[in-house]
Protein backbone atom coordinates (compact mmCIF):
# COMPACT_ATOMS: atom_id res chain seq x y z
CA UNK A 1 0.00 0.00 0.00
CA UNK A 2 3.00 2.30 0.01
CA UNK A 3 3.08 2.34 -3.84
CA UNK A 4 3.13 5.58 -4.98
CA UNK A 5 4.95 7.47 -2.07
CA UNK A 6 7.90 9.66 -3.16
CA UNK A 7 10.66 6.69 -3.57
CA UNK A 8 8.54 3.82 -3.68
CA UNK A 9 8.00 1.78 -7.18
CA UNK A 10 4.50 2.69 -8.59
CA UNK A 11 1.97 0.10 -8.66
CA UNK A 12 -0.24 0.00 -11.78
CA UNK A 13 -3.77 -1.25 -10.51
CA UNK A 14 -7.01 -2.20 -12.58
CA UNK A 15 -10.85 -1.98 -12.21
CA UNK A 16 -11.99 -4.53 -9.55
CA UNK A 17 -8.47 -4.80 -8.00
CA UNK A 18 -8.32 -5.45 -4.14
CA UNK A 19 -5.45 -2.75 -2.93
CA UNK A 20 -5.85 -3.49 1.00
CA UNK A 21 -7.52 -3.24 3.92
CA UNK A 22 -9.76 0.07 4.43
CA UNK A 23 -9.65 0.13 7.78
CA UNK A 24 -8.03 3.31 9.16
CA UNK A 25 -7.70 5.43 5.87
CA UNK A 26 -9.60 7.19 3.29
CA UNK A 27 -10.42 6.00 0.15
CA UNK A 28 -9.83 9.00 -2.85
CA UNK A 29 -10.42 9.00 -6.11
CA UNK A 30 -10.99 5.78 -8.03
CA UNK A 31 -11.11 3.79 -5.43
CA UNK A 32 -14.55 2.16 -4.01
CA UNK A 33 -14.84 0.06 -0.82
CA UNK A 34 -16.16 -2.92 -0.65
CA UNK A 35 -16.31 -5.51 2.63
CA UNK A 36 -13.92 -3.66 4.63
CA UNK A 37 -11.34 -3.34 1.68
CA UNK A 38 -10.33 -1.05 -0.86
CA UNK A 39 -11.23 -1.99 -4.74
CA UNK A 40 -9.52 -0.03 -7.59
CA UNK A 41 -12.43 1.47 -10.07
CA UNK A 42 -10.36 2.75 -12.85
CA UNK A 43 -6.55 1.65 -14.54
CA UNK A 44 -4.04 3.71 -13.29
CA UNK A 45 -1.24 4.15 -10.61
CA UNK A 46 -1.99 3.78 -6.91
CA UNK A 47 -1.25 6.78 -4.73
CA UNK A 48 -1.30 6.75 -1.15
CA UNK A 49 -1.05 10.14 -0.02
CA UNK A 50 -2.04 11.65 3.72
CA UNK A 51 -3.50 8.51 4.40
CA UNK A 52 -5.41 8.82 1.41
CA UNK A 53 -5.56 6.11 -1.01
CA UNK A 54 -6.28 7.16 -4.56
CA UNK A 55 -5.86 6.17 -8.20
CA UNK A 56 -4.13 8.18 -11.08
CA UNK A 57 -5.88 7.53 -13.59
CA UNK A 58 -4.18 6.34 -17.19
CA UNK A 59 -6.79 7.97 -19.13
CA UNK A 60 -9.45 10.10 -17.75
CA UNK A 61 -12.12 12.35 -19.15
CA UNK A 62 -11.81 16.13 -18.36
CA UNK A 63 -15.04 16.84 -15.45
CA UNK A 64 -15.27 20.74 -14.93
CA UNK A 65 -15.08 22.12 -11.62
CA UNK A 66 -16.10 25.34 -10.86
CA UNK A 67 -13.15 27.59 -10.75
CA UNK A 68 -11.43 25.44 -13.48
CA UNK A 69 -9.21 27.90 -15.78
CA UNK A 70 -9.86 26.49 -19.58
CA UNK A 71 -8.80 26.99 -23.06
CA UNK A 72 -12.09 26.61 -25.06
CA UNK A 73 -13.30 26.90 -28.29
CA UNK A 74 -16.51 28.29 -29.57
CA UNK A 75 -17.82 25.22 -31.30
CA UNK A 76 -22.09 27.57 -31.41
CA UNK A 77 -22.97 30.87 -31.70
CA UNK A 78 -26.57 31.70 -30.96
CA UNK A 79 -28.28 35.27 -30.47
CA UNK A 80 -27.28 36.02 -26.70
CA UNK A 81 -24.46 33.12 -25.80
CA UNK A 82 -21.92 31.08 -27.17
CA UNK A 83 -21.20 27.40 -26.41
CA UNK A 84 -17.94 26.18 -26.05
CA UNK A 85 -15.86 23.17 -26.95
CA UNK A 86 -14.27 22.70 -23.39
CA UNK A 87 -13.00 19.33 -24.06
CA UNK A 88 -15.67 17.33 -21.77
CA UNK A 89 -18.82 15.59 -22.09
CA UNK A 90 -20.17 18.58 -22.23
CA UNK A 91 -19.89 22.00 -23.77
CA UNK A 92 -19.74 24.59 -21.75
CA UNK A 93 -22.26 28.08 -21.84
CA UNK A 94 -21.22 31.53 -22.28
CA UNK A 95 -23.90 33.97 -22.23
CA UNK A 96 -22.95 37.03 -23.10
CA UNK A 97 -23.54 38.68 -19.56
CA UNK A 98 -20.28 37.03 -18.35
CA UNK A 99 -18.59 38.11 -21.90
CA UNK A 100 -15.93 40.79 -21.47
CA UNK A 101 -17.67 42.80 -23.70
CA UNK A 102 -21.16 44.81 -23.70
CA UNK A 103 -22.61 42.60 -26.46
CA UNK A 104 -26.03 43.69 -27.95
CA UNK A 105 -28.85 40.93 -28.86
CA UNK A 106 -27.79 39.72 -31.95
CA UNK A 107 -24.82 40.31 -32.46
CA UNK A 108 -22.91 37.98 -30.22
CA UNK A 109 -21.07 36.50 -33.54
CA UNK A 110 -19.29 40.09 -33.78
CA UNK A 111 -17.46 38.99 -31.06
CA UNK A 112 -16.33 35.10 -31.32
CA UNK A 113 -17.17 33.30 -34.23
CA UNK A 114 -17.30 29.12 -34.05
CA UNK A 115 -14.01 27.97 -34.29
CA UNK A 116 -12.04 31.45 -31.82
CA UNK A 117 -10.30 30.19 -28.79
CA UNK A 118 -11.19 31.56 -25.53
CA UNK A 119 -9.42 31.27 -22.25
CA UNK A 120 -12.00 31.41 -19.57
CA UNK A 121 -12.79 30.27 -16.31
CA UNK A 122 -15.69 27.72 -15.02
CA UNK A 123 -18.28 29.56 -12.96
CA UNK A 124 -20.71 26.81 -12.25
CA UNK A 125 -21.52 23.31 -12.80
CA UNK A 126 -24.44 21.85 -11.86
CA UNK A 127 -25.72 18.05 -11.10
CA UNK A 128 -26.69 17.66 -14.03
CA UNK A 129 -23.30 18.79 -16.20
CA UNK A 130 -24.49 22.26 -17.22
CA UNK A 131 -21.41 23.90 -17.53
CA UNK A 132 -21.45 27.90 -17.37
CA UNK A 133 -18.28 29.65 -18.31
CA UNK A 134 -17.17 33.13 -17.19
CA UNK A 135 -14.80 35.25 -19.33
CA UNK A 136 -14.96 37.97 -16.87
CA UNK A 137 -11.92 38.14 -14.42
CA UNK A 138 -7.96 39.22 -14.97
CA UNK A 139 -5.93 37.58 -18.00
CA UNK A 140 -9.36 36.10 -19.55
CA UNK A 141 -9.60 36.74 -23.09
CA UNK A 142 -9.65 35.54 -26.72
CA UNK A 143 -6.64 34.28 -27.69
CA UNK A 144 -5.98 35.78 -31.13
CA UNK A 145 -2.30 34.42 -31.95
CA UNK A 146 -0.75 31.32 -31.00
CA UNK A 147 -1.17 27.53 -31.01
CA UNK A 148 -2.88 24.91 -29.03
CA UNK A 149 -1.78 21.91 -27.32
CA UNK A 150 -3.58 19.19 -26.13
CA UNK A 151 -2.24 16.91 -23.15
CA UNK A 152 -4.32 14.23 -21.90
CA UNK A 153 -6.21 15.57 -18.44
CA UNK A 154 -4.19 13.05 -15.84
CA UNK A 155 -0.97 14.91 -17.11
CA UNK A 156 -1.94 18.80 -16.54
CA UNK A 157 -0.69 18.52 -13.29
CA UNK A 158 2.49 16.62 -14.12
CA UNK A 159 3.28 19.75 -16.78
CA UNK A 160 2.99 22.29 -13.93
CA UNK A 161 4.35 20.85 -11.15
CA UNK A 162 4.75 21.71 -7.76
CA UNK A 163 3.93 25.58 -7.92
CA UNK A 164 3.81 25.34 -11.75
CA UNK A 165 7.73 24.90 -11.00
CA UNK A 166 8.27 23.22 -14.74
CA UNK A 167 5.74 24.76 -16.15
CA UNK A 168 7.62 27.97 -15.45
CA UNK A 169 10.35 25.90 -16.51
CA UNK A 170 9.35 25.22 -20.17
CA UNK A 171 8.38 29.04 -20.43
CA UNK A 172 11.80 29.85 -19.48
CA UNK A 173 13.34 27.30 -22.14
CA UNK A 174 11.04 28.26 -25.06
CA UNK A 175 10.69 31.44 -24.35
CA UNK A 176 7.03 31.58 -24.97
CA UNK A 177 3.98 32.27 -22.88
CA UNK A 178 2.42 29.19 -21.80
CA UNK A 179 -1.18 28.71 -20.06
CA UNK A 180 -2.24 25.56 -19.33
CA UNK A 181 -6.12 24.66 -18.88
CA UNK A 182 -7.49 22.48 -16.87
CA UNK A 183 -9.29 20.92 -19.33
CA UNK A 184 -6.05 18.87 -20.96
CA UNK A 185 -5.03 22.28 -23.61
CA UNK A 186 -2.33 24.48 -23.65
CA UNK A 187 -1.82 27.90 -25.18
CA UNK A 188 1.43 28.60 -26.35
CA UNK A 189 2.48 32.23 -27.64
CA UNK A 190 5.76 33.14 -29.02
CA UNK A 191 8.44 32.31 -31.59
CA UNK A 192 7.45 29.76 -34.22
CA UNK A 193 10.76 27.95 -32.76
CA UNK A 194 9.74 28.10 -29.17
CA UNK A 195 6.10 26.72 -30.33
CA UNK A 196 7.89 23.76 -31.63
CA UNK A 197 9.85 23.11 -28.86
CA UNK A 198 7.60 23.08 -26.10
CA UNK A 199 4.84 20.98 -28.59
CA UNK A 200 7.91 18.60 -28.55
CA UNK A 201 7.91 18.80 -25.11
CA UNK A 202 4.39 17.90 -24.45
CA UNK A 203 4.17 15.49 -27.05
CA UNK A 204 6.58 13.15 -25.36
CA UNK A 205 5.15 13.69 -22.42
CA UNK A 206 1.88 12.25 -23.69
CA UNK A 207 4.15 9.41 -25.50
CA UNK A 208 6.09 8.52 -22.11
CA UNK A 209 4.43 10.06 -19.95
CA UNK A 210 3.24 7.22 -17.55
CA UNK A 211 7.14 5.96 -17.47
CA UNK A 212 8.97 9.26 -17.34
CA UNK A 213 8.37 12.61 -14.77
CA UNK A 214 8.10 15.67 -16.94
CA UNK A 215 11.11 17.17 -15.34
CA UNK A 216 13.02 14.09 -16.80
CA UNK A 217 11.78 14.94 -20.37
CA UNK A 218 12.36 18.51 -19.95
CA UNK A 219 15.99 17.68 -18.65
CA UNK A 220 16.80 15.79 -21.77
CA UNK A 221 15.10 18.14 -24.23
CA UNK A 222 17.25 20.84 -22.82
CA UNK A 223 20.44 18.78 -22.94
CA UNK A 224 19.69 17.88 -26.27
CA UNK A 225 19.35 21.36 -27.10
CA UNK A 226 22.47 22.48 -25.66
CA UNK A 227 24.27 19.86 -27.38
CA UNK A 228 22.65 21.00 -30.70
CA UNK A 229 24.06 24.58 -30.10
CA UNK B 1 -33.64 -28.89 -26.47
CA UNK B 2 -30.64 -28.34 -29.25
CA UNK B 3 -29.32 -31.36 -31.28
CA UNK B 4 -30.87 -33.44 -33.35
CA UNK B 5 -27.75 -34.80 -34.73
CA UNK B 6 -27.67 -37.72 -32.97
CA UNK B 7 -24.87 -38.92 -35.21
CA UNK B 8 -22.52 -36.40 -35.36
CA UNK B 9 -19.76 -37.39 -33.07
CA UNK B 10 -18.23 -34.74 -31.19
CA UNK B 11 -16.08 -36.68 -28.63
CA UNK B 12 -13.08 -38.72 -29.48
CA UNK B 13 -12.97 -42.30 -27.97
CA UNK B 14 -10.45 -41.39 -25.72
CA UNK B 15 -12.82 -38.49 -24.13
CA UNK B 16 -11.34 -35.49 -25.56
CA UNK B 17 -12.50 -33.31 -28.04
CA UNK B 18 -12.02 -33.42 -31.86
CA UNK B 19 -9.43 -30.46 -31.13
CA UNK B 20 -7.88 -32.48 -28.86
CA UNK B 21 -8.78 -30.68 -26.53
CA UNK B 22 -9.63 -31.86 -22.59
CA UNK B 23 -13.44 -31.62 -21.92
CA UNK B 24 -11.97 -28.26 -19.08
CA UNK B 25 -9.67 -26.87 -21.98
CA UNK B 26 -10.18 -23.26 -23.02
CA UNK B 27 -9.24 -22.30 -26.81
CA UNK B 28 -6.15 -20.08 -26.51
CA UNK B 29 -6.44 -16.50 -25.77
CA UNK B 30 -4.40 -13.36 -26.65
CA UNK B 31 -5.28 -10.01 -25.63
CA UNK B 32 -3.91 -6.33 -26.65
CA UNK B 33 -5.09 -3.58 -25.48
CA UNK B 34 -4.99 0.05 -26.83
CA UNK B 35 -4.69 -0.67 -30.78
CA UNK B 36 -6.79 1.82 -31.98
CA UNK B 37 -5.23 5.81 -31.85
CA UNK B 38 -8.21 6.85 -33.12
CA UNK B 39 -11.04 5.63 -30.03
CA UNK B 40 -10.62 6.26 -26.24
CA UNK B 41 -9.81 2.90 -25.57
CA UNK B 42 -10.03 -0.16 -27.15
CA UNK B 43 -8.88 -3.93 -27.41
CA UNK B 44 -8.48 -6.77 -29.57
CA UNK B 45 -9.40 -10.23 -28.35
CA UNK B 46 -8.27 -13.55 -30.07
CA UNK B 47 -10.05 -16.37 -28.82
CA UNK B 48 -9.18 -20.02 -30.75
CA UNK B 49 -10.24 -18.82 -33.82
CA UNK B 50 -12.27 -15.44 -33.12
CA UNK B 51 -11.26 -12.44 -33.21
CA UNK B 52 -12.89 -9.40 -31.44
CA UNK B 53 -12.14 -5.90 -31.37
CA UNK B 54 -13.45 -3.28 -28.95
CA UNK B 55 -13.56 0.27 -29.20
CA UNK B 56 -14.88 2.75 -26.37
CA UNK B 57 -15.77 6.53 -27.19
CA UNK B 58 -17.14 8.74 -24.39
CA UNK B 59 -18.25 9.81 -21.98
CA UNK B 60 -20.00 12.32 -24.53
CA UNK B 61 -22.96 14.49 -24.30
CA UNK B 62 -26.20 11.58 -25.32
CA UNK B 63 -27.88 12.35 -28.43
CA UNK B 64 -30.95 12.36 -29.00
CA UNK B 65 -31.53 13.80 -26.13
CA UNK B 66 -35.09 11.41 -25.53
CA UNK B 67 -31.96 8.56 -24.71
CA UNK B 68 -30.54 10.54 -21.90
CA UNK B 69 -31.10 9.80 -18.17
CA UNK B 70 -30.99 12.67 -15.52
CA UNK B 71 -29.03 10.49 -12.97
CA UNK B 72 -26.44 8.34 -15.27
CA UNK B 73 -24.87 7.32 -17.93
CA UNK B 74 -26.51 4.95 -20.72
CA UNK B 75 -24.00 2.41 -22.78
CA UNK B 76 -24.43 2.43 -26.63
CA UNK B 77 -23.35 -0.72 -27.54
CA UNK B 78 -22.87 -2.11 -31.22
CA UNK B 79 -22.17 -5.64 -31.50
CA UNK B 80 -21.41 -6.42 -35.41
CA UNK B 81 -19.89 -9.17 -37.48
CA UNK B 82 -18.02 -8.17 -40.42
CA UNK B 83 -19.35 -9.76 -43.94
CA UNK B 84 -16.04 -11.45 -44.07
CA UNK B 85 -16.20 -13.15 -40.09
CA UNK B 86 -17.75 -16.16 -41.32
CA UNK B 87 -17.66 -18.61 -44.32
CA UNK B 88 -20.87 -17.91 -46.00
CA UNK B 89 -21.08 -13.91 -46.10
CA UNK B 90 -22.88 -11.98 -43.65
CA UNK B 91 -24.92 -8.98 -45.08
CA UNK B 92 -23.88 -5.77 -43.39
CA UNK B 93 -25.69 -3.74 -40.66
CA UNK B 94 -27.80 -4.70 -37.93
CA UNK B 95 -30.05 -8.10 -37.77
CA UNK B 96 -32.06 -9.58 -35.50
CA UNK B 97 -28.85 -11.65 -33.55
CA UNK B 98 -26.45 -8.51 -33.49
CA UNK B 99 -29.41 -6.14 -32.13
CA UNK B 100 -30.14 -8.84 -29.40
CA UNK B 101 -26.86 -9.57 -28.35
CA UNK B 102 -25.71 -5.03 -28.44
CA UNK B 103 -28.73 -5.51 -25.92
CA UNK B 104 -27.47 -7.35 -23.41
CA UNK B 105 -23.69 -6.85 -23.49
CA UNK B 106 -24.88 -3.26 -22.67
CA UNK B 107 -26.99 -4.07 -20.07
CA UNK B 108 -24.14 -6.63 -18.52
CA UNK B 109 -22.10 -3.80 -19.11
CA UNK B 110 -24.03 -1.52 -17.50
CA UNK B 111 -24.31 -3.19 -14.08
CA UNK B 112 -20.13 -3.20 -13.76
CA UNK B 113 -19.49 0.32 -15.08
CA UNK B 114 -20.23 3.42 -12.38
CA UNK B 115 -22.82 5.21 -14.51
CA UNK B 116 -24.18 7.42 -11.77
CA UNK B 117 -20.18 9.28 -12.30
CA UNK B 118 -21.86 10.38 -15.74
CA UNK B 119 -25.53 11.59 -15.76
CA UNK B 120 -27.22 12.28 -18.85
CA UNK B 121 -23.53 10.85 -20.65
CA UNK B 122 -23.20 8.43 -23.27
CA UNK B 123 -20.47 5.93 -23.59
CA UNK B 124 -20.19 4.44 -26.84
CA UNK B 125 -19.20 1.01 -27.21
CA UNK B 126 -18.24 -0.81 -30.79
CA UNK B 127 -17.67 -4.12 -31.32
CA UNK B 128 -16.20 -5.75 -34.52
CA UNK B 129 -15.99 -9.36 -35.25
CA UNK B 130 -13.16 -9.93 -38.08
CA UNK B 131 -13.53 -13.57 -37.30
CA UNK B 132 -16.23 -15.64 -35.83
CA UNK B 133 -16.01 -19.22 -34.36
CA UNK B 134 -19.03 -19.93 -31.99
CA UNK B 135 -18.41 -17.58 -28.56
CA UNK B 136 -18.40 -14.04 -30.43
CA UNK B 137 -20.72 -12.64 -27.51
CA UNK B 138 -18.40 -13.68 -25.24
CA UNK B 139 -15.55 -12.33 -27.13
CA UNK B 140 -16.90 -9.31 -27.70
CA UNK B 141 -17.61 -8.79 -23.78
CA UNK B 142 -14.59 -9.48 -23.11
CA UNK B 143 -12.65 -6.65 -25.92
CA UNK B 144 -15.19 -4.13 -24.24
CA UNK B 145 -14.13 -4.82 -20.63
CA UNK B 146 -10.46 -4.39 -21.47
CA UNK B 147 -11.54 -1.34 -23.96
CA UNK B 148 -13.91 0.56 -21.01
CA UNK B 149 -10.62 0.18 -18.62
CA UNK B 150 -7.98 1.55 -21.61
CA UNK B 151 -10.37 4.52 -21.71
CA UNK B 152 -10.78 5.24 -17.91
CA UNK B 153 -13.95 4.64 -17.54
CA UNK B 154 -14.76 3.74 -13.77
CA UNK B 155 -16.12 0.07 -12.91
CA UNK B 156 -16.57 -2.27 -10.73
CA UNK B 157 -14.93 -5.32 -12.05
CA UNK B 158 -13.62 -5.93 -15.60
CA UNK B 159 -16.61 -8.30 -16.45
CA UNK B 160 -15.22 -11.86 -18.35
CA UNK B 161 -17.40 -13.45 -21.01
CA UNK B 162 -17.13 -17.40 -21.13
CA UNK B 163 -19.16 -20.27 -22.40
CA UNK B 164 -19.73 -23.81 -21.34
CA UNK B 165 -21.69 -26.65 -22.78
CA UNK B 166 -22.90 -30.19 -23.47
CA UNK B 167 -21.98 -32.65 -26.00
CA UNK B 168 -22.53 -36.13 -26.29
CA UNK B 169 -24.19 -35.68 -22.91
CA UNK B 170 -20.74 -34.25 -21.46
CA UNK B 171 -20.10 -31.28 -20.45
CA UNK B 172 -17.67 -29.33 -21.76
CA UNK B 173 -15.65 -25.65 -21.63
CA UNK B 174 -15.84 -23.00 -24.57
CA UNK B 175 -17.51 -24.64 -27.32
CA UNK B 176 -15.98 -24.41 -30.89
CA UNK B 177 -18.08 -23.77 -33.93
CA UNK B 178 -18.49 -28.03 -34.63
CA UNK B 179 -19.98 -28.23 -30.70
CA UNK B 180 -22.28 -25.66 -31.02
CA UNK B 181 -23.23 -26.26 -34.57
CA UNK B 182 -24.52 -30.08 -33.67
CA UNK B 183 -24.26 -30.43 -29.28
CA UNK B 184 -26.98 -30.31 -27.25
CA UNK B 185 -26.29 -27.14 -24.96
CA UNK B 186 -24.90 -23.72 -24.82
CA UNK B 187 -24.03 -21.64 -21.27
CA UNK B 188 -22.72 -18.21 -21.92
CA UNK B 189 -22.25 -16.12 -19.23
CA UNK B 190 -20.63 -12.85 -18.06
CA UNK B 191 -18.41 -13.24 -14.90
CA UNK B 192 -16.91 -10.52 -12.63
CA UNK B 193 -13.76 -12.75 -11.62
CA UNK B 194 -13.53 -10.57 -8.31
CA UNK B 195 -16.36 -10.69 -6.84
CA UNK B 196 -17.45 -14.20 -8.17
CA UNK B 197 -20.97 -12.35 -9.24
CA UNK B 198 -22.78 -12.98 -12.94
CA UNK B 199 -23.73 -9.68 -15.07
CA UNK B 200 -25.37 -11.97 -17.63
CA UNK B 201 -26.04 -15.28 -18.50
CA UNK B 202 -28.48 -17.06 -21.49
CA UNK B 203 -28.73 -20.63 -22.23
CA UNK B 204 -29.46 -22.53 -24.93
CA UNK B 205 -30.33 -26.17 -25.05
CA UNK B 206 -31.18 -28.09 -21.58
CA UNK B 207 -29.05 -28.91 -18.98
CA UNK B 208 -29.72 -30.98 -15.75
CA UNK B 209 -29.18 -29.32 -12.26
CA UNK B 210 -25.26 -31.22 -11.61
CA UNK B 211 -24.80 -30.70 -15.49
CA UNK B 212 -25.16 -26.67 -15.10
CA UNK B 213 -23.43 -26.70 -11.81
CA UNK B 214 -20.62 -28.33 -13.51
CA UNK B 215 -20.66 -26.03 -16.84
CA UNK B 216 -20.56 -23.18 -13.84
CA UNK B 217 -17.79 -24.36 -12.42
CA UNK B 218 -15.48 -24.84 -15.85
CA UNK B 219 -16.78 -21.46 -16.32
CA UNK B 220 -15.89 -19.55 -13.30
CA UNK B 221 -11.84 -21.75 -13.64
CA UNK B 222 -12.11 -19.91 -17.18
CA UNK B 223 -12.94 -16.21 -16.28
CA UNK B 224 -10.21 -16.27 -13.61
CA UNK B 225 -7.62 -17.43 -16.58
CA UNK B 226 -9.10 -14.64 -19.10
CA UNK B 227 -8.93 -11.96 -16.23
CA UNK B 228 -4.91 -13.08 -15.57
CA UNK B 229 -4.52 -12.52 -19.47
CA UNK B 230 -6.86 -9.28 -19.37
CA UNK B 231 -4.75 -7.67 -16.71
CA UNK B 232 -1.75 -8.74 -18.58
CA UNK B 233 -2.24 -7.31 -21.32
CA UNK B 234 -3.22 -3.68 -19.65
CA UNK B 235 0.36 -3.97 -17.62
CA UNK B 236 2.09 -4.68 -20.61
CA UNK B 237 0.51 -1.70 -22.67
CA UNK B 238 1.08 0.86 -19.51
CA UNK B 239 3.49 -0.68 -17.38
CA UNK B 240 5.64 -2.38 -20.14
CA UNK B 241 5.93 -5.76 -18.44
CA UNK B 242 3.72 -8.73 -16.97
CA UNK B 243 1.57 -8.72 -13.69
Amino acid sequence: MSQGQVGAEQRLVTPGMAVGPSTGKRAGSGIIVAEESFIATQLGWLRELNNTVSVDPINAAYMPRSGDLIVGIVAEVRNNLWFMNINGSFQGLLPMSLAPWKVEFGAARQHMDVGDVVLARVQEVDECHNVVLTMKGVGLRRLNQGAVESIPVQHVDRVRGENNVLLQRMRDACDCRIMVGENGRAWIEGSSEGIAWARKAIQQLVREGHSKGFETILNEMENKTKGDA
Amino acid sequence: MMGGYGDVQLLNEDGSRLDGRKVDEMRPVSIEAGILPAADGSAKVTHGLNVAVAAVYGPMEAHPRKIQRQDRAVIDVRYNMAPFSTSDRIRPGFNRRSREISKVTAEALESVVLVERYPRSKIRVEIEILAAEAGTRCVGITAAAVALADAGIPMRDMIVGVASGKIEDTVVLDLDKAEDNYGQADLPVGILPNTGEIAFLQMDGDLSPDEYNLAMEYNFKAAKEIHEIMVDALKRRYDGGEA
